[in-house]
């Protein structure tokens, strides 16, 4: 098997007596939606957290693209090519949403010691910024203030910008959660477009999306990987069934 | 659009009565007003400079008056040595000292953005509360390092011989030193303006708003924070070097915290983050001073606790209530 | 060597008077998040009440035992009345309030004891000298005001380890949500470390009061200082405020005391005390920025 794209070998994370990530591995393969589920507490955030630079480990390594980039600075770990939506929302409130866009075109532009010229008189963002809009389905609101949005339009603004930053590994955090079921639609059709065009690791508690998107899934209980496999396999895995998928024990 | 209207309006309302200030104050035969309100220009201009990394950077430094007053001194001590003919700087090199404005007023600038290069690297390490002491920190470290500086008069300080030349001009007429404060301030307010709109002034708004989200997105955050406070800096060091040349006299006094508390108070008194705000701010404090100081020396007395209603119940700032509803940032 | 101890005790002095100012402020720094500007304004208070009683009365004492309470008291007042509001509020908006108080109170003294500093006697019973070692006589008060500052930092150190206020005080300050949560009366609680906190800035006022003039504005040079010594000790940390001061107490006084003699190894007298003066006047701030680079959150701070 290639080099995957992301590898991650022992990490251990914990908040005071609270142990969120334990001695736990991880690889996913390039160009795979690769499922991460597992119950409330179980360190799933604690994890994303810890691949994009929120997070320090206290041990372990991450290797991305044949790099190691656990001590790299956020900042860099975006320049290779990853990137994160936060599961809670955390889009500029007071700027507008086409601003919010903007400003990940632009991070994924290189420097942005542009002084003189408004952003929006360059050409090639201005596009960018169009495509961005359109995906998430935002255009009308292109010019209302971020804060101003409802739960799921900031959620899809959320997502948006981390696509405009054009990510190799996209972290999703839960991007269907509290959204309502027209958005939970939209949100589903915009991963599955996805699919094609870059890697995602997709943190998720909807069990249909899940099943339907992902091609390997990895289940998380207490900060250890309890299983990882091919979709089929994790379904039939009775260890997974009855910690984690214990309620759908009854043949529906 | 007619929110944008009333801004416009008032914008042009106001730059026009600054034009026109010279003529008006001989008309009401009080030439005095060119110099008070050569004054509020210049404290206008270290109030919109504060308000870049106030308003738009939401960085509360409380050290501005550091690079206002260093700008002041840059002046102050060129003119010394050129007074006393004498070298600034003896070895590797001879520097002497200068009265030119052509001179003077680019080194100042150039030496207040060295100094907030070096105290932005610092401060910018942290935020918050350690942010506001720490400002204030360094800026009190100039002032007491000018009270030591027995060469240059220490606490008395130094004055000028006379302000500083510009080929054509005549910096010593009230009049052309107005029109002179004018233009820059209002250069600067124009390149401001210029300056949040554009990929950089975004990803100032966009620190201010959630940094941590500006560093997942790839942006060093440090660097752009670190050359906006500096542009602010090297903006305060052009008001101070105007400064020196109006009051001809320079002193530790003019970086003294105060000092950086009152123009601190203009930028909010006016409205942080709309640039123009600051300019109304800076009018509105020195305005009241000289006029509460008509009536009572202990202006401070109620000042004081006005300000305190200010903060608990009218934080709008004059420019909101002027141009319509809050404006929002940018 | 005589020299050296008898700076060596100055920087104490000067290191007690600075903790008694940041023991209280980096309280009320950790605790209600606020940035207060007027601490040195109870340190003036403090000051000028002494000053006054001890006049009126000839007691010096008698206006120690006024001037606490009374710096206790417009604490406790101004906590209820200005500052309480201020909590929730942006660090800038509790800055231009603070200041507006500074304002207020430095020319509220002017109204009421004139432009003229005052000058308080140093009791008469504390007026002359020791020999704490054979042959260094140092003068008493100043011996005193080192005693009484180290008893209070026995004092606070008992209090936050021994006592349950003190210990309420202590999980407010590291962890604000959980002191709520263990029913502590957050509101009273606040007020009093205010009244606390400026009781102790009341008192260091008092202690400065026969060593430097008692003027409007007095407040303020020794505020930045507290400051300098928060920030390198740690915001909310006390132990933090005791290791800051003396650092700052020691290195001020030593470096305007040795400077000079250091400078003038290599460069002409003359020169050298002014160099030596303006390197003096900023060491500390020198020892803020190392700190700062080596240790941004300060050496022990409270919040992790
Ligand atoms: N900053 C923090 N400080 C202390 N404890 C934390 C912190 N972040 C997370 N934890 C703890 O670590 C554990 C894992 O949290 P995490 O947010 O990673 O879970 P999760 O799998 O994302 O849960 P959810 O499905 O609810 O989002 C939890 O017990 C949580 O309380
Ligand atoms: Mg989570």
């Amino acid at each position: 098997m290639a080099e995957p794209l992301l590898r991650i070998e022992n990490l251990c994370k914990s908040f005071g007596a609270v142990i969120a990530c334990r001695d736990l591995s991880l690889e996913v393969a390039e160009g795979e939606v690769h499922a991460l589920i597992g119950p409330n507490g179980a360190g799933k955030t604690t994890l994303l957290n810890q691949i994009a630079g929120d997070l320090a480990p206290d041990s372990g390594r991450i290797y991305f693209n044949g790099q190691e980039i656990t001590h790299l600075p956020l900042h860099r770990r975006a320049h290779l090519g990853l990137a994160r939506s936060y599961q809670i929302t955390s889009v500029f409130p007071n700027l507008s949403v086409a601003e919010n866009l903007q400003l990940a075109i632009q991070a994924h532009q290189g420097h942005s010691f542009r002084f003189w010229r408004r952003g929006l008189s360059d050409p090639q963002l201005c596009a960018e910024l169009e495509l961005s809009l359109e995906r998430v389905g935002l255009i009308k609101r292109a010019d209302d203030l971020a804060g101003n949005l409802s739960h799921g339009e900031k959620k899809q603004l959320e997502v948006g910008m981390a696509l405009a930053c054009k990510p190799k590994l996209l972290l999703l955090d839960e991007p269907m959660a509290g959204m309502g079921p027209g958005g939970t639609v939209e949100m589903h059709k915009l991963i599955l477009q996805l699919k094609r065009q870059m890697t995602v690791l997709l943190v998720e508690h909807d069990m249909d999306a899940i099943f339907a998107l992902a091609d390997r899934i990895t289940v998380l209980i207490y900060g250890e990987v309890a299983a990882s496999g091919t979709v089929d396999e994790i379904r039939n895995n009775p260890i997974v069934r009855q910690a984690y998928l214990g309620e759908e024990d009854e043949p529906c | 659009m007619f929110q944008f209207d009333r801004q416009k309006i008032c914008l042009s309302i106001g730059a026009l009565l600054l034009v026109l200030l010279p003529l008006l104050a001989s008309l009401a035969g009080e030439p005095y007003l060119v110099s008070l309100f050569s004054r509020i220009l210049i404290y206008a201009l270290a109030a919109a400079s504060l308000d870049l990394i106030l308003g738009y950077g939401g960085l509360v430094s409380l050290g501005h008056a550091a690079f206002f007053g260093i700008g002041a001194y840059v002046v102050g001590i060129l003119s010394f040595h050129d007074f006393e003919e004498s070298a600034l700087i003896a070895w590797p090199f001879l520097i002497p000292g200068s009265d030119s404005a052509l001179v003077a007023w680019p080194a100042a600038i150039f030496i207040a953005a060295l100094l907030a290069v070096f105290v932005g690297a610092l401060s910018l390490r942290t935020s918050g509360m350690h942010f506001i002491m720490i400002t204030l920190a360094f800026a009190q470290m100039l002032y007491f390092f000018f009270v030591a500086l027995e060469g240059y008069g220490g606490d008395d300080g130094l004055s000028l011989f006379s302000r500083n030349t510009l080929p054509a001009l005549d910096l010593g007429d009230d009049t052309q030193f107005y029109y002179v404060c004018l233009t820059l301030l209002f250069a600067f307010l124009y390149l401001s303006a210029r300056l949040v709109k554009s990929p950089f002034g975004m990803v100032i708004r966009g620190c201010r708003e959630n940094e941590k989200r500006m560093q997942s997105l790839g942006f060093p955050t440090f660097r752009y924070k670190l050359l906006c406070f500096v542009i602010a800096g090297a903006a305060a060091g052009l008001a101070g070097a105007l400064n020196a040349n109006q009051v001809e006299y320079v002193s530790p006094g003019l970086m003294h915290w105060t000092r950086s508390g009152i123009i601190l108070i203009m930028v909010i008194l006016g409205g942080s983050g709309t640039l123009y705000g600051p300019v109304l701010g800076a009018a509105a404090f020195l305005l009241l001073e000289e006029v509460l100081s008509i009536y009572t020396e202990h202006w401070m007395l109620y000042f004081g606790p006005a300000l305190i209603l200010v903060v608990l119940f009218a934080r709008h700032g004059l420019y909101g209530v002027l141009v319509g509803k809050e404006k929002r940032h940018g | 060597m005589l020299l050296v101890i008898e700076q060596l005790l100055n920087g104490l002095q000067l290191g007690v008077t600075l903790f008694l100012m940041s023991a209280g402020l980096t309280l009320i720094f950790g605790i209600m998040r606020v940035i207060n500007l007027a601490h040195g304004s109870f340190y003036m208070i403090g000051a000028y009440v002494a000053a006054t009683v001890a006049a009126r009365s000839g007691s010096f004492l008698l206006g120690l035992l006024v001037a606490l309470p009374a710096a206790a008291l417009v604490g406790m007042l101004v906590e209820i009345v200005v500052l309480r509001r201020l909590y929730k509020k942006d660090h800038v908006d509790q800055v231009l309030a603070t200041f507006g108080l500074i304002m207020f109170f430095n020319e509220l003294t002017r109204v009421v004891w004139g432009r003229q500093p005052l000058f308080m006697d140093v009791p008469s019973w504390l007026s002359g000298s020791v020999e704490l070692i054979p042959g260094i006589p140092y003068p008493s008060y100043r011996i005193a005001v080192i005693g009484v500052g180290l008893l209070v930092a026995v004092f606070l150190y008992l209090m936050f380890t021994r006592t349950r206020i003190g210990m309420q005080i202590r999980a407010g300050a590291s962890n604000r949500s959980m002191a709520g949560a263990l029913g502590i009366n957050i509101k009273l609680l606040y007020t009093l470390v205010f009244g606390l906190g400026t009781m102790l800035a009341g008192l260091a006022g008092v202690m400065a009061g026969p060593i430097l003039a008692v003027e409007a504005g007095m407040g303020e040079s020794i505020l930045i200082l507290t400051f300098v010594v928060i920030v390198i000790g740690g915001i909310g940390s006390v132990r933090g405020a005791f290791i800051g001061a003396l650092l700052v107490g020691m290195i001020d006084t030593l470096g305007r005391a040795f400077l000079p003699a250091f400078f003038r190894l290599f460069l002409a007298t003359a020169h050298a005390d002014g160099v030596a003066a303006s390197v003096a006047s900023m060491s500390i701030y020198i020892l803020m920025a190392i700190i700062l680079v080596w240790r941004p959150k300060g050496l022990l701070p409270a919040h992790t």
